[in-house]
């Protein structure tokens, strides 16, 4: 079968797209954002006469303006061991807490003058020291970045599965790590945006958010404006990316541009600018970790010991999210039966912290996987004899991993085949050559590695989605659901599900998302949930509205529904070709008043509506064709990929280069292997992105020293090169479609993989990699330090 | 203070316009806001990302980095004037056909970069691909679909070209 094209690409490629910023309502006001240029000080007055009185000024706001509006956000995910948890409020009262904070807005005819203006905003700062390096933030004497967080400590937990102490004690062998990852940020090409109407006539707001879950944003910004949540409407049209970083609750801009068009009875518009997206978006990773591992003479995993930092930034909007899924995706794809983690989270003088792509899940693996790595190297085995020998078996799952998981569910795996994967991976990159081949590259002085990583991930997580199908008079069939799309295709994947039940081409189905108009329920497109939950909602509908399809088309056809079958648009007669009704037609006739528009379906009206006595709908019966349907999965369902890659090193300028790179994934049953694929494409990017070029380098006011494209550094088409992905399906036993998530797979593995790769390039040199991401500069220092050592 | 309004005339998508515009205006924000053009996108607005990339008078140029007045006398294409009608453009049905696209913010950018080097380089191999493209980010694709849809219209261009 040809690939399916997706029905949202010619739209998009006509320059037709409708993403935040091309929302121009009539006399739209613009708003730029006085941001702190300090990473932590006191506000004393501020000023803001001289910009009030620049030119097409309408209204510039401090938090004195917000008055009691200017609340904390919420707290999304708390947790008993998040005992002190701060969220931000939307423009800062007191303080700032971190460079970017949002200290005023001002309102203006034009995004320049609003800029203008904002220069003119005068405040007297009285600069705090500031502590940036979390590494050190919960030590004595760190500077506090909330006055009432003793150690700038949010959060600490201790989680225990199995007997730890006895493991290592009874241990053949011990082995301690010691592992740094970077923060980065998800830098969508499409930066935040946001776009408010207030009706006042109507009192009624309308709201286009960048926003990866609009459907939490409306109800949050009914509550906060105290309007009822049916006189608000968030709309996230086309998303220009995500990766996490654009779900938030709630950015101040999400908060603040609503207010202000409330305010001024006008629409306002804010768009985001790169460089604000670098200092007030949220960003992630940023971890320390002190990994132990026992094992017994054979390098069989008897016990691992993970204690980590992680640093949330200035505030905790998503509490403890991400270090909690490190926590539980650690153990991976092996067999750990004895596993003590614990976690301290800390403040610093630096953006908030929240998933992106990967969320925790890449630090997880990278640790795991240094170990698997430093067992290989100590019990003089091969990295993947070992991954061998710690496997869950095909025959392991249901797998209880023991511990919590985001969601509050367990962490139970539902199934997988990590052995064959590897198995095809190590064949596809063709392993059994690549001894000889290294060894005459390195006769030749050059210096190629190979590297393999494993990996699980949680998906397709609740609490639920759900959808909305139904057919239409012309034969269109519309699908809605309350997610999003940031460019996953859901716009040709959902519609492949519900084609499938409807028998009518995907190219006629039209999806909805994104829209709280159109939909009320749900959470959002984030942890790769999706197409799990979506999907499966969508698969729920379209199922009923079938069976309301072949009840109908079964009475007027006056056949049995089981001698029909839906193909083409169709209810068709098994073996009677002609006895046929399309699905406009049936749309139609199932909604029982006199006249129908449109030629095809007044002939229908015609020819199918028959008098009939008493009302034309039966106690319980509704009209038209359509049916809602919900999915609340059980638990996640989990999704496993091996990757692998032969990269070559150049010791001389500490230059790196891919020469091939090897995935295979298994998302369980495949609903469209082109966007699957694409999906990976661009995670392994990302990955890339974070093993080798992407790191926001702060200094020690907290200043963001490479907060551009200039300087951070997003691989482009040259650095990233071809990817070769195969497939398994185990699918999934959770859900109706066997499907599990893919969002983020392709990031997870890929700086754990380039450790292992690099270390093996370089094993001539005794280089070891305990950190992320590695510049070629990096590499050079790490060939010196083992070159002294 | 507002700066006194200059008088441009230039041609975008082969019609032509006259309109007045500060001279701070940036060419991006002309399109996409004075125009309503806005399938050119800006995503960084310091020339680096290439989504915002249009041609002017046949070089494929960053206009988050000119200034509209400096477009006076200028014929400009932007992603809006690739397709015939119905048809579209080639390099538009080869993305579309390959993939080469997700979240379609920095497609338009893609799209331009690829008019102009096709026609400099009808046969270019993967490695002019991607050189050519390097100038322009995408977060999505990790770029193999985009290079992929590159070379199909590469191919099915040059197997066209009389």
């Amino acid at each position: 079968m040809p690939p399916v094209r997706r029905n949202e690409d010619p739209r998009l490629l006509r320059g037709l797209g409708c993403f935040v910023d091309d929302v121009d309502p009539p006399g739209v006001l613009h708003a730029a954002i006085l941001r702190s240029p300090y990473g932590h000080a006191r506000i004393g007055r501020i000023d803001t006469s001289v910009a009030l009185a620049h030119p097409g000024v309408r209204a510039v706001y401090t938090a004195a303006d917000l008055g009691d509006f200017n609340q904390p956000a919420p707290l999304v995910v708390p947790h008993p061991s998040l005992t002190h948890g701060r969220t931000q409020r939307p423009l800062a009262e007191g303080k700032v807490c971190y460079i970017g904070e949002a200290v005023a807005m001002v309102v203006a005819e034009d995004r320049y003058m609003a800029e203008d203006a904002v220069g003119l905003i005068d405040v007297e700062w009285e600069p705090l020291p500031t502590v940036v390096d979390f590494r050190v933030a919960h030590e004595p004497d760190q500077p506090l970045v909330h006055d009432d967080v003793p150690n700038n400590i949010a959060a600490r937990l201790e989680q225990v599965v199995g007997d730890p102490e006895s493991a290592f004690h009874q241990a053949a062998h011990v082995f301690e790590e010691h592992l740094f990852i970077e923060r980065s940020c998800g830098s969508p090409i499409e930066t935040r945006g946001v776009v408010a109407v207030f009706d006042p006539l109507q009192q009624s707001l309308t709201v286009w958010d960048a926003t990866q879950a609009p459907l939490t944003i409306k109800n949050g910004l009914a509550n906060m404006l105290g309007l009822p949540e049916f006189k608000v409407e968030v709309i996230a049209p086309d998303v220009g990316g995500g990766f996490g970083t654009k779900i938030m609750l709630f950015f101040a801009e999400e908060v603040l541009v609503p207010w202000a068009a409330m305010q001024l009875r006008q629409p306002v518009k804010w768009t985001e600018d790169r460089r604000e997206h670098f200092i007030s978006a949220n960003q992630e990773r940023g971890q320390l970790h002190t990994a132990r591992v026992a094992v017994d003479a054979g390098g069989c995993i008897l016990g691992v010991e993970s204690a980590f930092i992680h640093d949330t930034g200035a505030y905790t909007p998503y509490g403890m999210v991400v270090p909690i899924i490190t926590v539980t995706q650690l153990p991976g794809p092996y067999k750990v039966p004895n596993y003590r983690s614990e976690f301290t989270v800390v403040y610093t003088n630096t953006p908030c912290v929240s998933p992106y792509r990967g969320a925790g899940r890449p630090h997880a693996c990278f640790v795991m996987e240094r170990l698997i790595d430093r067992i290989a190297r100590e019990l003089a085995l091969e990295p993947n004899e070992v991954r061998r020998r710690n496997f869950l078996q095909p025959d392991d799952f249901p797998w209880d991993v023991g511990l919590t998981f985001q969601d509050g569910g367990p962490t139970k795996y539902d199934s997988g085949n990590y052995p064959a994967g590897l198995a095809m991976a190590e064949e596809m990159i063709d392993l059994a050559s690549f001894r000889d081949r290294q060894a005459a590259a390195r006769a030749d002085h050059r210096y190629l590695g190979i590297g393999f990583a494993a990996y699980v991930e949680g998906t397709g997580i609740g609490p639920y989605e759900g959808a909305h199908v139904r057919v239409e008079p012309s034969g269109r069939v519309l699908a809605i659901t309350g997610l999003t799309s940031q460019g996953q295709g859901h716009y040709t994947s959902f519609a492949q599900i519900v084609a499938a039940e409807l028998g009518c081409d995907v190219g006629d189905v039209t999806v909805v998302t994104g829209d709280t108009s159109r939909f009320n329920w749900g959470a959002g497109t984030y942890a790769s949930r999706a197409l799990v939950t979506a999907g499966n909602a969508l698969g729920l509908a379209a199922r009923r509205v079938r069976d309301k399809v072949l009840t109908l088309a079964a009475e007027l056809l006056e056949v049995s529904p089981g001698d029909l079958e839906l193909a083409q648009g169709k209810a068709m007669v098994r073996g009677a070709p002609g006895r046929e009704l399309t699905l406009g037609a049936l749309a139609t006739a199932a909604n029982p008043i006199r006249y129908a528009y449109g030629k095809e379906a007044n002939q229908a009206a015609l020819r199918l509506v028959k008098a009939h006595e008493g009302a034309v709908l039966r106690e319980g019966e509704e009209p038209g064709l359509e049916a809602r349907g919900f999915f609340a999965p059980e638990r996640a369902t989990w999704a496993s990929g091996q990757h692998a890659a032969i990269i070559e090193v150049d010791p001389l300028t500490g230059d790196l280069r891919f020469v091939r790179y090897v995935v295979v994934h298994d998302c369980g049953v495949l609903i469209n292997p082109t966007i699957v694929e694409g999906q990976i494409h661009g995670g392994v990017a990302q990955g890339i992105g974070g093993a080798f070029y992407e790191r926001l380098h702060f200094d020690d006011s907290g200043q963001l020293i490479n907060a551009s494209f200039m300087d951070f550094l997003m691989p482009t088409a040259v650095e990233v090169p071809d990817i070769e992905i195969a497939h398994i399906e185990t699918p999934s036993p959770l859900n109706p479609l066997g499907v599990k998530g893919v969002g983020e797979a392709g990031t997870i593995p890929v700086a754990a993989l380039v450790a292992e790769a690099v270390e093996d390039a370089l094993a001539p040199f005794g280089v070891r990699i305990s950190e992320m991401p590695l510049s070629p500069t990096r590499i050079r220092e790490l060939i010196e330090a083992a070159a002294a050592r | 203070m507002p700066e006194r309004r200059q008088p441009i005339n230039l041609e975008v998508n082969g019609r032509t316009y006259q309109r007045s515009v500060e001279p701070r205006l940036l060419l991006s924000d002309f399109l996409r806001h004075e125009l309503r053009l806005t399938g050119t996108h800006v995503g960084c607005e310091h020339g680096v990302c290439g989504a915002c990339t249009v041609l002017v008078d046949q070089q494929p140029t960053r206009s988050c980095l000119m200034l509209a007045i400096q477009a006076d006398g200028a014929s400009i294409t932007t992603v809006e004037g690739l397709a015939d009608g119905q048809l579209l453009h080639p390099i538009q049905q080869a993305f579309w056909d390959a993939h080469g696209l997700q979240c379609g913010f920095c497609t338009s950018g893609m799209l331009i970069t690829t008019v102009a080097l096709l026609r400099d380089h009808p046969r270019p191999s993967d490695r002019e691909i991607r050189e050519a493209l390097s100038g322009n980010l995408c977060r999505c694709t990790g770029y193999q679909n985009v290079v992929r849809a590159v070379r199909l219209a590469a191919e099915r261009m040059d197997a066209a070209s009389p």
